[in-house]
Order: structure tokens, then sequence, then C-alpha cells
């Protein structure tokens, strides 16, 4: 019962389903090549100097990248401390105490502030915190870090504080538990995978972020003492490096690339395996 | 539950009960003040965002007013900034990532959506997921070191032998451009296009696909003509997101678009961003009409991503929503 | 849109399934589809056991029974739509005109054997192109704008909708849809309409509205409908077949059935006893 255009047809079809399998195994082995080439140029790169020396002179060879590990590390650890507090009280108070009005605003305005590129966000740091003091600082680079991690904080801390199920709060307030107690002691705990997840998500976000560290923590070949000082960080150091033209920098560039997506994307990994076992996971 | 309470705290009679009550509501009423403290403080961050963009970009908005955005000279040591290159080029990167980005994302999203059995379209799901994730800064990495020895060594002669005619495709490369910066910016966003695609694919009623196959449609058929139509705005919506991705990409772009504001036709040629610029030379910048044009630059990028990223979660919304208005 | 020659027919005996044949209901009519053995799986699950029975040409035969005893699942493998499913298995050999439809091409066999669906799914196309959409994918060489104007009139929507046929099918309310979407199926010119409780998702007057249609279309198309309304069953069809747990328990002509069930559990049923 076949004819010839009916054939036809089937052909484009088989042929048409066949391409769209093509595209997303390129798309799925774009990964896998990354990752090969990171792996590939950076692996041997990797050693003891590199996490414990300091970088050496422009134009030397050696050195480490020990100052950008500690300071991505310092300046993450802030960011966290402004960011996650305020996303996360911010979305408790969407979920448990706000009226419909309000709500809005705030959601609203999280929404538009995750949707800012991350430059424009270095460039209000700036404002903000680098000109009244007329210099770069790590505390800077940890407050626009520290911006970016409040919206992804907040909608999903609403989120999931919202998805405990009634009967945990009716038996906490049955039981002549307070609202703030039931939230404490029981809403938040039951929440608590998804919130953190959330939380580790936005944090493997803003520590591959490069722009807005630009112009608020800046940049140091030394050690940066304290909260004031312009600070080194990986992706600041890769880009620097990659775009030099020194091979030996280059080198160390990737090896210091390799390092940074494996830290973003065993973070990523962790938390959307382990940690949230049957939570849907939020989008970036 | 009142009574309760009060018996149980062991306050009095209704003087009692009150002051507990007062005591109740206080502990509420703190954990109330102290939550809307933070939420407003989202509010006031945003809020002083856009002020600052603002008041920090008037000077050139004083000197330049709407010519701003139609000059095309950037000369930071006569003063003369205008817009133009940057603009062009932030078009002309996100116009090549998405001619590239948007057949393959949406290919991709269809085998995801309709073609893979639920494992591997999970599993699928969950490594492109992990692309979205790869920081921007290491696509810049492979953009430098990959991306463009192979524009210098395979593209630019596979397209600039037989095609150098063409106004896009003609005069040299130097590996940077505006097609390599197009190139790394398509790889980046495809991840945002198949999520959302497939996302609203799979919200397409089952018996759309039937009713198509029911009058001896074939499988793709099916996909092409009816459901792919039918979550039409949502893929619109997965391409603005894309999008207003491309626009505010910076690192990436930086390393590879050749930084050189000048407006040309080539897609071979070197150009700009307006992420890129005020990524290089803030820092740089001298004087303060030189800085607070590249601000300037900032409010417009923020307010483009803005209007697109409106855009696109009303479309994706309007998609999700139209699956159970279906059957009158 | 026809085949190019006219089928044979094969020509069997309705037989009453049940115990006690019926001398009556033993007349000669030609089948347009015959079911044998058919044994019907979701993975490991068993869904239809052991059915035999033949669809009668140009007549409307229903399958009722209560929630969950198969019908739908055995309406689905008649154009085997059953496929989309991965898990599913088929045992057993259903015959179109005299030829196994499981061993032909199943996009050809589709335009043969048309589908309603329960609740009214056009496409988000025009009236117009709803109705096109068949004749369109299948090379129809002659006037678009004729057979969609002949299929609307078969399904009794011409004249609500002739001053329309580009707007959305959206606009329509849920009984003109259901319509359309019969319309729709009649464009390919099927041989055999299978409509799977169409009614179930629209109001009374709708429904009294496709019931007049399925009396009138019986005469242009083989039907097979699946309904949980018994009343209508005894309206509109001249076979019923009562399905309980994936088997056939009766299958004879509509009034035998209704009036005279061989079985004491057909009897149940339809006495509204359960189900």
């Amino acid at each position: 019962m076949m004819n010839g255009r009916l054939r036809w047809r089937k052909f484009v079809s088989n042929f048409m389903l066949a391409m769209t399998g093509v595209c997303a195994f390129v798309s799925v082995l774009v990964l896998f090549f990354i990752l090969g080439y990171l792996f590939f140029n950076g692996g041997t790169s990797i050693n003891w100097d590199f996490f414990t020396k300091l970088p050496k002179p422009v134009g030397e060879t050696g050195g480490g990248m020990a100052n950008a590990i500690v300071g991505s590390g310092k300046i993450l650890l802030l960011a966290s401390l402004m960011g996650v507090p305020i996303g996360f009280l911010g979305g408790v108070y969407l979920a448990e105490f706000s009226g419909k009005g309000m709500a809005s605003v705030v959601r609203y305005s999280a929404d538009l502030l995750n949707g800012v590129p991350s430059i424009v966000i270095g460039i209000f740091a700036y404002s903000l915190v680098v000109l009244p003091f007329k210099h770069f600082s790590a505390f800077a680079g940890a407050f626009a870090l520290g911006m970016m991690m409040i919206p992804i904080t907040l909608r999903s801390t609403e989120e999931f504080l919202k998805s405990v199920p009634r009967m945990l709060r009716e038996a906490a307030m049955a039981l002549g538990a307070s609202k703030w107690k039931t939230i404490a002691t029981v809403i938040v705990p039951a929440a608590y995978r998804g919130i953190m997840t959330a939380i580790l998500l936005a944090l493997a976000r803003v520590a591959g972020e490069t722009a807005p560290l630009l112009f608020t923590a800046f940049g140091n070949r030394f050690e940066s003492h304290g909260w004031s000082q312009p600070t080194a960080t990986l992706p600041v150091m890769i880009y620097t490096y990659a775009v030099s033209p020194y091979d030996d920098w280059h080198r160390q560039a990737w090896a210091a690339g390799l390092v940074l997506l494996g830290l973003v994307l065993i973070i990523n990994i962790l938390a959307r395996t382990i940690l949230s076992r049957g939570i849907a996971v939020p989008r970036s | 539950m009142a009574t309760t309470t009060t018996a149980l705290k062991g306050a009095g009679p209704v003087t009692g009960s009150r002051s507990f009550f007062t005591r109740l509501r206080d502990g509420d009423e703190i954990a109330r003040l102290i939550t809307l403290l933070f939420a407003t403080t989202v509010v006031l961050i945003t809020a002083a965002l856009v002020w600052e963009l603002w008041v920090n970009s008037a000077l050139p908005r004083q000197k330049f007013g709407l010519h701003f955005f139609v000059t095309s000279v950037w000369d930071p040591i006569m003063d003369q900034f205008g817009a133009l290159p940057f603009i062009y080029g932030t078009m002309v990167t996100s116009a090549v990532a998405l001619l590239i980005a948007v057949p393959l994302g949406i290919g991709a999203a269809i085998f995801l959506a309709e073609l893979a059995p639920p494992r591997v379209s999970d599993t699928l799901q969950f490594f492109i997921d992990l692309l979205a994730a790869v920081p921007s800064v290491i696509y810049g990495l492979l953009g430098v070191f990959i991306v463009v020895p192979l524009m210098r060594t395979v593209i630019y002669p596979a397209l600039n032998r037989p095609f150098g005619y063409l106004p896009i495709f003609k005069g040299p490369s130097y590996g940077v451009g505006f097609m390599t910066a197009g190139i790394v910016l398509a790889i980046m966003v495809i991840p945002y296009i198949i999520s959302v695609s497939r996302e609203v694919l799979l919200s397409v009623p089952r018996d759309q696909r039937e009713a198509a196959l029911a009058l001896g449609s074939t499988r793709w058929e099916s996909t092409w003509k009816v459901v792919v139509p039918f979550a039409k705005t949502g893929i619109m919506g997965s391409i603005f997101l894309a999008l207003a991705r491309a626009l505010g990409e910076t690192m990436a772009v930086t390393m590879v678009i050749g930084n050189t504001p000048k407006i040309a036709a080539s897609l071979f040629a070197p150009g700009y961003s307006i992420a890129a610029v005020i990524a290089n030379e803030f820092t740089e910048a001298t004087g303060d009409l030189y800085l607070q044009s590249l601000i300037a630059l900032g409010l417009v990028l923020f307010l483009l991503t803005f209007i697109l990223n409106g855009l696109a979660r009303l479309l994706i919304v309007f998609t999700t929503q139209k699956g159970s208005e279906v059957g009158g | 849109m026809q085949a190019s020659a006219k089928p044979e027919l094969s020509v069997n005996i309705v037989t009453n399934l049940t115990t006690s044949a019926s001398r009556e209901t033993a007349a000669a009519l030609p089948m347009r589809m015959t079911i044998s053995k058919l044994n019907f799986f979701y993975g490991p699950k068993q869904i239809l056991f052991d059915i035999n029975m033949g669809i009668a040409d140009k007549k409307v035969t229903a399958l009722i029974g209560p929630s969950g005893c198969g019908k739908s699942t055995l309406l689905r493998t008649l154009n085997r739509m059953y496929e989309t499913v991965s898990t599913s298995r088929l045992e057993g050999e259903i015959l179109l005109d005299g030829q196994n439809i499981l061993a032909q091409d199943v996009t050809a066999l589709r335009r043969r054997i048309g589908m309603v669906f329960q609740r009214p799914n056009p496409f988000p196309k025009s009236i117009f192109d709803n109705v096109a959409y068949g004749p369109r994918i299948n090379g129809y060489k002659g006037s678009l704008a004729d057979t969609v104007e002949k299929s609307l009139r078969h399904a009794a929507l011409w004249d609500e909708v002739k001053d329309h046929l580009h707007k959305s099918a959206y606009e329509l309310s849920g009984g003109q849809q259901q319509r359309l979407c019969i319309a729709r199926a009649l464009a390919v010119e099927p041989e055999v309409l299978l409509m799977d409780e169409p009614c179930s998702a629209l109001d009374p007057i709708s429904t009294a509205k496709i019931e007049e249609l399925m009396v009138e279309l019986k005469n242009l198309t083989t039907i097979t409908i699946v309904t949980h309304n018994m009343q209508q069953a005894a309206r509109v069809s001249d076979f019923t077949a009562f399905l309980l747990t994936g088997q056939i328990i009766e299958f004879s002509p509509t009034p035998h059935l209704f009036t005279t069930p061989s079985d004491p559990r057909t009897e149940a049923y339809i006495t509204g006893r359960f189900g």
C-alpha cells in the first residue's frame, strides 16, 4: 500500500528525527569536550606549587595562584554571609507573613535583580562601595557577588517553605507553638534540603563570575590581608593570564580553569543529585 | 486554642490572657518585622541599582543627549563618546549566536521531548543543566585557544574563498571578531533554549500529537506541524531568554571579539560589545565623562535585558497555561 | 481519497459469543474489521483477554462496560494508537478488509481508520486549516475548499462556521470543537471511524447533536464508539459489545442486548447494579 509519496514522507520523518538526535548529542558532547580539553591542557599543570605559591613577577615562569584561591574563598564566604540571610529571611517573609501587594513587589524586584547582567552589578557595586572609599576591595567584590545570590535564595526559600505540607504546620500550632517558633523549628527544617540546594547552586554560579569582580576586587599579584585591599580571585586570574602573551601564563590559566570548573561542577552535581533527591531543582 | 494555652501557661483571667497574647504577638510581630526588613532590603537594593545607574550616567546624557545612541565615534582622548559601535557589536554577535543556537537547540529539545525515552531524556537534560553552569570565563578560555585558531584555519577559509564577495564574508580574518564571538555565544546559550523548549514541548497535551497521528501523519509531521506550533509561544520565550543572556555576556565575548570600536559589515572583522567595552575600559577610564559614558552603556544594557526578560517570562507562562485551555 | 480499487469485503456471519446463540441475529452481514484472539499487555500486565469480534460494515458498533474494563484500550488497538506507549504489546490478529493491519504501514493505516477523542482537541490553527490538515499531508490534489466544505457539512457544522473559516478553532464552543474534530477526521475519508467517548466532555445539547450525527454518518463510514453512557449506546448503535475486566462478556445486536441480555453480568450492568 506504500506509494511513492508515502515512502518519501517516511524518509523525511526518519531523517529529521535522526537530525534532532544529532542536535541533542552534539549539545551534550560540548560539555565533555570542554572537560576533556581542560584536563588535557591543564591537568599536568596542577601541582602543589599551583595551590601554594604566589604568582611570579611578570615574564618569569612558575609560581602559582595561592593568593587567588584564598581570595576567591574569602570573597565567596563574605558574599554568602551577605546575600544568603537577606534572601533567606526575605523568602521567609514572602512565604509566611506577607500580603499580596508587598509580595508581588518583592518578587518582582528579585526577578529584576536576577536578570541584571553581572557586569552591571559590578558597576553598581563600584558606585556604592568602591567610589566612596576610593579603592578596590575584597568587600566590594563580596558585595557584588552577594547581591547576585539574593534572588535565587529568596525565590527558592519562598517556594520550598510554601511546599511544606499544611499538616506539619497545623500539628505544631495545635501544640501551642507561636508562628515564628513553628517556622523556625518545624517548617524551615522540613524545607531545609531544597533551600540548601538552591543556596549551593547560587554559590556555584557566583563562584565562576568574573565580570563583577573586575572593578570591585580588581586583582592583586600578592596576598591581600583583610577585606579592604584589592584581592586576586581565580576567575579574574584566568582571564588576565589567558589574554596575556606569555605561554607559561596560558598554561596556568588552563590549570586554574580546570580547578574552577571542577569546583563549580562538583557543587552542581552534588546539589542536584544527592541533596535534592526527589525535589524539583530550580533552574538558573 | 486561646483558652487551652492560657490555662497551660498558667495565665489568669482576661487580663492575663491579653498579656499572653501580647507576648505571643510580640514574638511573632518581631519575626514579621525582621523578615519584612530583609524583604524591603531586596526592593531597596534593586531600586538603588537603577538609581545609581541613572544618576551616574548624567554627564553623557547632558552632553550628548540622544545623539549618544547614533554616534559611532568612541574617542576618549577627544572626549567624544558614541554608543553605536557597541550596540552594533552586541546586536550582531547575538544575531549570529541565535542563528546557530536556535535550530540546534530546538532540534535537541524536540529530540528530548518527543523521541527520547524518559530516562535518556532526563539524563541528557542533566548534562545540559551542567553546561549552563559552566562559568563564562571558561568559555572564554576555550574561545581564545580553540575557536580563534579554528576560525583562522578552518572556518574563515571555508566561507571566505567561495563567498568572499558577499559583504558579510569579505576581508581578512585575525581569528577574533564578530563571528568568533557569535560562535562562542551560541554554545553558551544553547542550554537555555533546550531546557525551556523541552519543558514547553512536554507540556503540550498528548492528544494533540495523537490526533495528528490518527489522521495519518508521520511522527515528524505530527511533531513539526502540530506539537511545535502548539508550543510556539513558549519556544519564542526561550529564545528571548537566550537573547537576554547573550546580550549581557561579558567575559567570553571580551576575550574573542577583538576589542575594536568600529562598525564593519564583515563578520570576520573585529568589533566590540557593550559588556566588553565596560569590562575592558572601566578601570582605565580617565575623567568623569569617560567613566559615566561607560555607565550609560551599562544602563542601556540593563534596559535591554530588562525588557527581554519580561517578555520571555510572559511568553513562557502563556504557553504552559494554554495546555489546560484546549477543549472548550 | 479512496483507495484506487474497491477493497474485497470479507463476508462473515455475525456470531453471538454467549453460550446460547440466538437464531435471529445470524444474518449475513459484511464485516469491515475482524478481531481474532486478541490479547493485549502493558508491560507485564494483561489488559485484554482473548477478544474475538467483528465490526460490521456501515453500522455503528458500541463498546460498553464499567471503568477500567478495557473498552478504550480495545478501541485504540484498531488504529494501532497503542504503539505510542513503548511497553505495549499485542498478540493476535486484526483484519481490515481481510488484511492484517499489524502487517501494514501504520501511517497509511491511520489514514484509513480515523479517530475522535474524548476531549475536543483541535489543532492551534484556523477552522479551515484544521479540516484541511489531513488532506494536505496526504497530498490531496483536488480542491481543498470543496473537501473542507463537504466534511464540515457531514459534521453538521458548516452553517455555523462557513463565514468564519479562518478564525481560530479555539473560538468555538466545546460542542462545536468536537464536531470540528469529527469533520477533521472525515476529511481524509476514513473507512472506519473510531470514537472514544466523544460526548463525555460535552453538554446535553451538544451530545444530542452528535448522536444525531452518528446515525447519519454510518452511511459514510463504519463507526465504532466507546461510551460509558448506556442510554447513548442503546440510542445510536446497531451492535453492542459489553466488556468486563478485559473480556467480551456479550456481543449482539443492540436491541437484543438491552432487552434480553443472555449473560447475567450484562443484565446486572445495564440495570445499573454496578459500574
